[in-house]
C-alpha cells in the first residue's frame, strides 16, 4: 500500500502569538513554527501500517518556511520519501489553495491511501484532508484513530470518533484520505543524532507547485485574542500564599475543610 | 431562496444533538437580519419524528433513505449537496463535530461555496457576512468578510445557548428523497459503545483533570495526588490519552467525554476548545497554566499562573493536612 501522508507546519501554540501592525495576521518575524501535531499522528499511523502490512510512506510539505529539518525528521522516523513543493507560501496559504495544490502534486505520486491530521490550528477554512479529498474526488473520513486494511487491501476500515467515547466503524474503499485524531500508538521519537545522520546520507526531493487560482473565500478583517468577561481571578502570590488561598476557596464550597 | 438560512441537524441514535438547538437559535437571527426562512435540514432513516423537536425552524426538509441510516461522510454529503445545490441558501450552518467536520469541508468543496470553520459567531449587516473564527487552539479569534452568495459556516458548539433554538411547533415539513448512491465507497459497519471503564468520569462529583504541562507518564501521580486529596477522580487531557499515559475512559473533552462536575481542576491544561467543550458545564473551574494566555483562564473562575509543580503537591499536602 502507498501511503502519503500531507504534512503541515503551524505555529508552536506554547509560544507566545502576536498580532501585526495590520492587525489582521500573526506577526511571522519571530514565529516559531513545528509540525502540525495531528500530522505526527498521521506519520505514526502511516508507518505502523508500513510496519504491519508493507508499502510505503511518502511525505509531503508545502515550503511555509522551517520545513526542512521536519521533512528529514519524518525520513528519520522511517518515511520513504519526503518532498518539499516550492512556492511562495511564507506568508501561510489557505487550506482551500493548500489543497487545490496537493491535489495536483498527487498526480505524479502513487497513492492508495492519503493519511492527513484531522485538523490544524489555522485552518480558518476548512480542513485540508477534506478539501484535498473533495478535489480529488475522493472519500474521507474525519476523526479518525485506528485504521486497518480490508477487502483484500481494496479498503480499510476506519474506526471515527463521536463525543461521548463512541466510534463508529466504517469500511472505506481505496484510494481514500482520512483524518488522523490519533495513532494507535504514541508518535515516535527520533533523535536528534538520527535525524543528522539522514539529513546527510538521504535528499529532501523538491517539485515547483504548480499556480493555482483558489483562495480561502473569506478575508481576515480582524484577528485579536478573545476578550472575555467571565475571565478567571488569577491568585498572585508564592506558592505557598497560592495553595492557601486554594484551599480556602475550595473550603469555602465544601471541598475541604479549613 | 438565495436569502435563506440552513441548518444541518445533528442527531445520533434516535437523539438530536445539543449543538442542533444552539445552530437553529442562532440561525433564526441570522434568518431575520438576512429576511429569509430558517430551514432544517434532517437526514437519516425513520427520523421524520424528529421534526417535531425543530420547531424553531420554519421548514424542515427531510430526507430518508436506507443509505442515510447510519452516518457515512459520503451519503449524507451527495444527499445534502443536492439539497443545497437546489435552495441555495445564503448561510449554512454545520456543527463542527466528528460528522460536521466532513459535510462542512466536503460541501465547501464540492459546491464551491466559501467555507469559515471554528466559527464562534457570525453577523449579517446589510447583506454582508462576517464570520468568526476561533484558531491557534483557541489563543485568537478571526473576523473575517465572506465572500459569495452562499456560504458555509461550521459552528464550534457550545457558541451559543440551546435554549433559544429549543421551541416547540409546527414546522412545515417536506420530504426530498437523497439522489441515488449505487455504488457507497464508505460502509457503515457497526456503532462501539465505549468500554465500560475503572471510574465513570461522568458521575463524579470532583475531577482533577491532567494535560500536556505535566511533560512525562512518571509525573501523572503528581496530579493523582490531588484529586485523592480532594476525593475526586483524574481525568486528562486529549495529548494525555493520545500518549497512551492514561485510558480513554478519562479522556474530558470533543472526542472524549462531556463532564459537568461541582468542581473542575484543570493542571497543565492550555484548553483548546475541543477541550473546553467537554468540561465548561462544571460549577467550579479552577485551572493552573504556565502560560497566562492559556484559553483555559476564559472559562475558568480562579485561575493560577505558575509551574504545577510548585503548587500542585503543595496544595495536596495542605489539603490533606486540613482533613
Amino acid at each position: 500500500m502507498n501511503i502519503v501522508v500531507p504534512v503541515k507546519m503551524v505555529p508552536d501554540l506554547v509560544e507566545e502569538l502576536e498580532v501585526d501592525a495590520t492587525g489582521r495576521a500573526l506577526d511571522r518575524s519571530f514565529l516559531k513554527l513545528r509540525i502540525n501535531e495531528f500530522d505526527e499522528h498521521a506519520l505514526e499511523e502511516a508507518l505502523l501500517l508500513k510496519a504491519k502490512h508493507g508499502g510505503t510512506v511518502t511525505v509531503l510539505a508545502l515550503d511555509t518556511g522551517e520545513v526542512d529539518e521536519t521533512l528529514f525528521t519524518c525520513l528519520a522516523k522511517g518515511a520513504d520519501r519526503a518532498i518539499k513543493i516550492t512556492g511562495q507560501f511564507q506568508d501561510g496559504v489557505s487550506s482551500h489553495a493548500a489543497a487545490a495544490v496537493l491535489a495536483r502534486v498527487l498526480g505524479s505520486i502513487p497513492h492508495d491511501l492519503i493519511l492527513t491530521g484531522v485538523q490544524a490550528a489555522d485552518d480558518r477554512d476548512g480542513q485540508v484532508g477534506i478539501l484535498l479529498a473533495s478535489t480529488l474526488d475522493l472519500p474521507h473520513v474525519s476523526v479518525v484513530s485506528g485504521v486497518e486494511p480490508a477487502a483484500a487491501g481494496k479498503a480499510v476500515t476506519a474506526r471515527q470518533e463521536y463525543a461521548g467515547g463512541i466510534m463508529a466503524e466504517l469500511e472505506v474503499d481505496l484510494p481514500a484520505v482520512l483524518g488522523i485524531q490519533a495513532a494507535r500508538e504514541a508518535p515516535r521519537y527520533a533523535p536528534v543524532s538520527k535525524v543528522r545522520q539522514v539529513m546527510k546520507t538521504q535528499k529532501l526531493e523538491e517539485v515547483a507547485a504548480p499556480a493555482v487560482e483558489v483562495g480561502a473565500g473569506s478575508t481576515v478583517s480582524r484577528l485579536a485574542k478573545p476578550e472575555t468577561g467571565g475571565r478567571a481571578e488569577i491568585l498572585e502570590g508564592s506558592p505557598e500564599e497560592v495553595a492557601d488561598r486554594l484551599v480556602a476557596i475550595l473550603a469555602e464550597r465544601g471541598f475541604a475543610k479549613r | 431562496m438565495a436569502n435563506d438560512i440552513a441548518v444541518v441537524i445533528e442527531h445520533l441514535e434516535g437523539k438530536v444533538a445539543d449543538i442542533s438547538f444552539e445552530m437553529l437559535g442562532k440561525g433564526r437571527e441570522l434568518a431575520k437580519a438576512s429576511g429569509g426562512q430558517l430551514l432544517a435540514l434532517l437526514l437519516g432513516h425513520g427520523v421524520k419524528g424528529l421534526a417535531a423537536e425543530l420547531g424553531c425552524a420554519d421548514g424542515v426538509i427531510v430526507s430518508e433513505h436506507e443509505t442515510l441510516r447510519h452516518y457515512t461522510p459520503e451519503a449524507h454529503k451527495q444527499a445534502l449537496a443536492a439539497i443545497l445545490k437546489a435552495r441555495a441558501p445564503r448561510v449554512t450552518l454545520v456543527a463542527n463535530t466528528a460528522m460536521g467536520m466532513d459535510l462542512a469541508a466536503g460541501l465547501s468543496g464540492s459546491l464551491g461555496w466559501s467555507l469559515c470553520a471554528y466559527c464562534r459567531d457570525a453577523r449579517l449587516t446589510d447583506g454582508r457576512l462576517t464570520a468568526v473564527s476561533q484558531i491557534y487552539g483557541g489563543k485568537l479569534l478571526a473576523d473575517a468578510d465572506v465572500e459569495g452568495p452562499s456560504t458555509i459556516l461550521s459552528i464550534l458548539a457550545g457558541s451559543f445557548p440551546a435554549e433559544a433554538g429549543k421551541a416547540a411547533g409546527n414546522p412545515r415539513v417536506e420530504e426530498v428523497p437523497p439522489p441515488p448512491l449505487d455504488k457507497p465507497r464508505i460502509r457503515f459497519k457497526r456503532l462501539i459503545q465505549p468500554e465500560a471503564g475503572d471510574v465513570d468520569i461522568t458521575r463524579q462529583a470532583v475531577l482533577v483533570s491532567v494535560g500536556r504541562g505535566i511533560q512525562s507518564k512518571d509525573n501523572i501521580p503528581v496530579v493523582e495526588e490531588l484529586a485523592q486529596a480532594l476525593g475526586g477522580a483524574l481525568s486528562a487531557s486529549r495529548p494525555i490519552v493520545d500518549q497512551g499515559w492514561l485510558p480513554k475512559t478519562r479522556q474530558v473533552g470533543k472526542s472524549g467525554m462531556t463532564v459537568k462536575p461541582k468542581l473542575y481542576v484543570a493542571v497543565g491544561i492550555s484548553g483548546a476548545p475541543e477541550h473546553i467543550e467537554g468540561m465548561r458545564g462544571a460549577e467550579l473551574i479552577v485551572a493552573i497554566n504556565t502560560d497566562p494566555n492559556a484559553p483555559i483562564f476564559n472559562v475558568a473562575h480562579y485561575g493560577v499562573v505558575s509551574d504545577l509543580f510548585d503548587v500542585i503537591p503543595l496544595l495536596a499536602e495542605k489539603l490533606k493536612a486540613s482533613k
